[in-house]
């Protein structure tokens, strides 16, 4: 019984930010002809797959109770470096997209091994990567490097037809299969169920005999590889590298994983959720570009105010959790 | 001596940042040369103190803050927020006399210090970790900051507002001045007074010391509401200097330097310890990173890789993990902590 009820707690952010989704969506459609439609839905994943698989890297970092701040910068260091070597170095794309790939991968590595053989805080950590990964894409060029290449524009410009005269890019297609992975790492997985455990307390999971270390430093690398996959994807839809694409993005995933019901303490949350925090991340934009008179900066002070809201009612929650264990 | 001299905490922040003077000296002969111009001291020296005001007025609130085991991240957009209210008021008044400056700071001063109580509500209150209570600021503040500006740059036609950033008393920037009296009533407030003591015992147990009889909530509501405080007397320097308000730009990235400063003077962001004059010294050392970068023409972008190096190597040198391994001296400084992790290690 009241392992049921515990159960429910954990879920209720995930329900909040569902049905949050449906209201705003059901909002929109009254209010705006047009908004109504599946291309609309779907235009929220086009627009939106490079958050989507950052975010799915953040939710295990946060739900291991780190954070990665990081993933914004490595998505304009990937751009810059898969610009720079298409265009300057004149590889092929086979070489260009595996590079680019380990960059971020190797920055998640060097991240988690401090984080973890030194015990240093997460925060100040990729605080640093993000400065070092945003200096060094201007290292690489201070300017925008414009790409024109076939297989670039073949992957920005193709469509994949769905019923219904509606389309979806292929981006959309790799962060859903992104989305498909994580989801089963993350329930069905030794490794999923020790980041669990760590977020819980990294006491007793290593009291558990859980491999803590080992672990941690898988977290960062894969919160680092969705960084650089994040950024082709980003690259893709941007078609050029720039020192400048992204800034800010980190805050904007935190808030996609928190909105999602992800507890910033660690131990609680989903990869779904995630998914759906993303959206609403989207719907605010959507939303704003059909009612045409707002202002840009109103998408971040609705940003905030829902960050608020959540970050209360996960705190009510965690509060009375205690509470009941207290009674016990 | 030398022994008490290699133990004292500004030791190392003060040999780093000679070096750096010294390697500006190599590249330009006449760096140390200070000038009298038009009844004002010029000179390179004195254009790092007087650029380096707002991120030494920053790292003074983020200092204290950090002191009781939190973090502000919210900063760099009360630093926008500042700045935009500043120009707004004195853009709504006729723009005659001294009033509207007063109107100006006074205002933009309140409401960051709101702000800042906001920030120290959550953290105190309801006890939500300061990270995430003061992301919530960081990003809507900015937000605000373009709602009042209206997104656009305003620019301030008013002259006795460049003063506060660009006027001269007794032929040293005023802006100097203002830091030094922050900096001498934080310092005469938590070192002559039982306050200072309050904060390191909030930051290294909160508990503990409540059940002291410390009111440990309205400590740390205070150091927030005085980093929320810094960051608007900074915005309204920064606003001064460029006599406009830029809501999209400015006070960008100045959360990171403002905790590499008080990182790099010594303060453990594990809180209950903090060194107000190593904070200025950590933020003379970037602003003279930043100078010197400039003056010897390497491209500016690489200032951040020198700063994330920066960061690095000073949270390693402060890991006790770190020194052990590489140095192979395991003395156990601080022996709460340590044990606790060293429990954590061994079970």
């Amino acid at each position: 019984m009241i392992n049921r009820l515990s159960l429910d707690y954990k879920q209720l952010p995930l329900l909040a930010t569902i049905s949050l989704f449906v209201l705003m969506f059901s909002f929109g459609s009254l209010r705006y002809t047009g908004f109504f439609s599946t291309q609309v839905f779907l235009n929220l994943f086009i627009d939106n797959a490079f958050l989507i698989v950052i975010a799915v890297g953040m939710t295990f970092v946060i739900l291991s109770g780190g954070i990665d701040l990081s993933v914004g910068s490595l998505i304009a260091l990937t751009s810059m470096v898969a610009a720079s070597l298409t265009m300057e170095a004149q590889l092929s794309p086979w070489i260009v997209v595996p590079i680019s790939l380990l960059v971020g991968t190797v920055f998640g590595v060097v991240q988690g091994a401090l984080i973890h053989l030194y015990n240093l805080q997460p925060f100040i950590v990729t605080l640093a990567g993000m400065f070092l990964a945003r200096g060094l894409s201007y290292v690489i060029s201070v300017e925008t490097i414009a790409i024109d290449h076939p297989f670039f524009s073949y992957m920005a410009s193709i469509q994949i037809p769905l019923p219904g005269d509606n389309f979806i890019s292929i981006s959309v297609v790799i962060a859903l299969i992104v989305v498909v992975i994580a989801i089963f790492i993350g329930h069905f997985t030794n490794f999923g169920r020790t980041v669990y455990a760590i977020g819980g307390s990294e006491q007793s999971a290593m009291l558990m005999g859980l491999p803590v270390g080992r672990t941690k430093i898988l977290i960062y690398t894969l919160s680092g590889f969705c960084a650089s996959l994040a950024g082709l994807i980003f690259t893709f839809y941007m078609l050029s590298g720039y020192g400048l694409h992204a800034n800010g993005m980190e805050l904007d995933t935190i808030a996609a994983v928190v909105i999602g019901g992800t507890l910033l303490t660690g131990g609680a949350g989903y990869v779904a959720g995630s998914v759906v925090g993303v959206l609403i991340l989207g719907i605010i934009q959507t939303i704003i570009v059909f009612e045409g008179t707002l202002s840009s900066w109103w998408t971040k002070i609705a940003i905030g105010v829902l960050l608020f809201l959540f970050i209360i009612l996960h705190r009510v929650i965690v509060l009375r959790s205690e509470k009941k264990q207290a009674s016990n | 001596m030398i022994k008490s001299m290699l133990k004292s905490s500004l030791f190392w922040p003060i040999i780093v940042l000679l070096l750096i003077l010294m390697i500006n000296l190599f590249f330009d002969s006449s760096f140390f040369s200070i000038e009298v111009r038009n009844g004002h001291l010029t000179g390179s020296l004195i254009d790092i103190l007087n650029r380096g005001a707002p991120l030494m007025l920053i790292s003074i609130g983020m200092t204290l803050v950090i002191a009781t085991k939190g973090i502000d991240l919210s900063v760099g957009t009360v630093i926008a927020m500042s700045g935009a209210i500043g120009a707004m008021t004195i853009a709504s008044t006729d723009g005659t006399g001294l009033g509207p400056l007063f109107m100006a700071i006074g205002l933009s001063l309140l409401i960051c210090t709101l702000v800042g109580c906001w920030n120290g509500l959550l953290v105190s209150r309801l006890g939500v970790q300061p990270i995430v209570a003061t992301l919530i600021l960081m990003v809507a503040g900015r937000g605000v900051a373009q709602l009042i500006t209206g997104g656009q740059i305003t620019t301030v036609y008013y002259d006795p507002y460049s003063y506060i950033g660009g006027g001269y008393l007794l032929a040293l920037p005023f802006s100097i001045f203002i830091v030094a009296f922050v900096f001498f009533v934080a310092v005469l407030l938590t070192r002559k007074t039982a306050l200072g003591l309050f904060i390191e015992a909030v930051g290294s147990n909160p508990d503990a010391s409540r059940l002291a009889g410390i009111n440990s909530k309205n400590i740390m509501l205070m150091v927030y509401m005085f980093s929320g405080f810094c960051a608007g007397v900074g915005g309204l320097i920064l606003s001064s200097n460029v006599m406009s308000a830029d809501g999209n730009n400015a006070g960008l990235w100045f959360e990171l330097d403002a905790i590499l400063a008080v990182v790099i003077g010594g303060t453990s962001l594990m809180g209950g310890r903090f060194y107000l004059m190593g904070t200025v010294m950590g933020a003379l050392i970037i602003q003279s990173l930043t100078t010197t970068i400039y003056s010897i023409g390497v491209p500016a972008e690489i200032n951040l890789v020198v700063k994330a190096i920066v960061v690095l190597i000073v949270c390693l040198l402060q890991s006790p993990e770190f020194r052990r391994k590489v140095f192979g001296f395991g003395k156990v400084k601080r022996s709460g902590e340590q044990k606790e992790r060293e429990g954590v290690t061994l079970s």
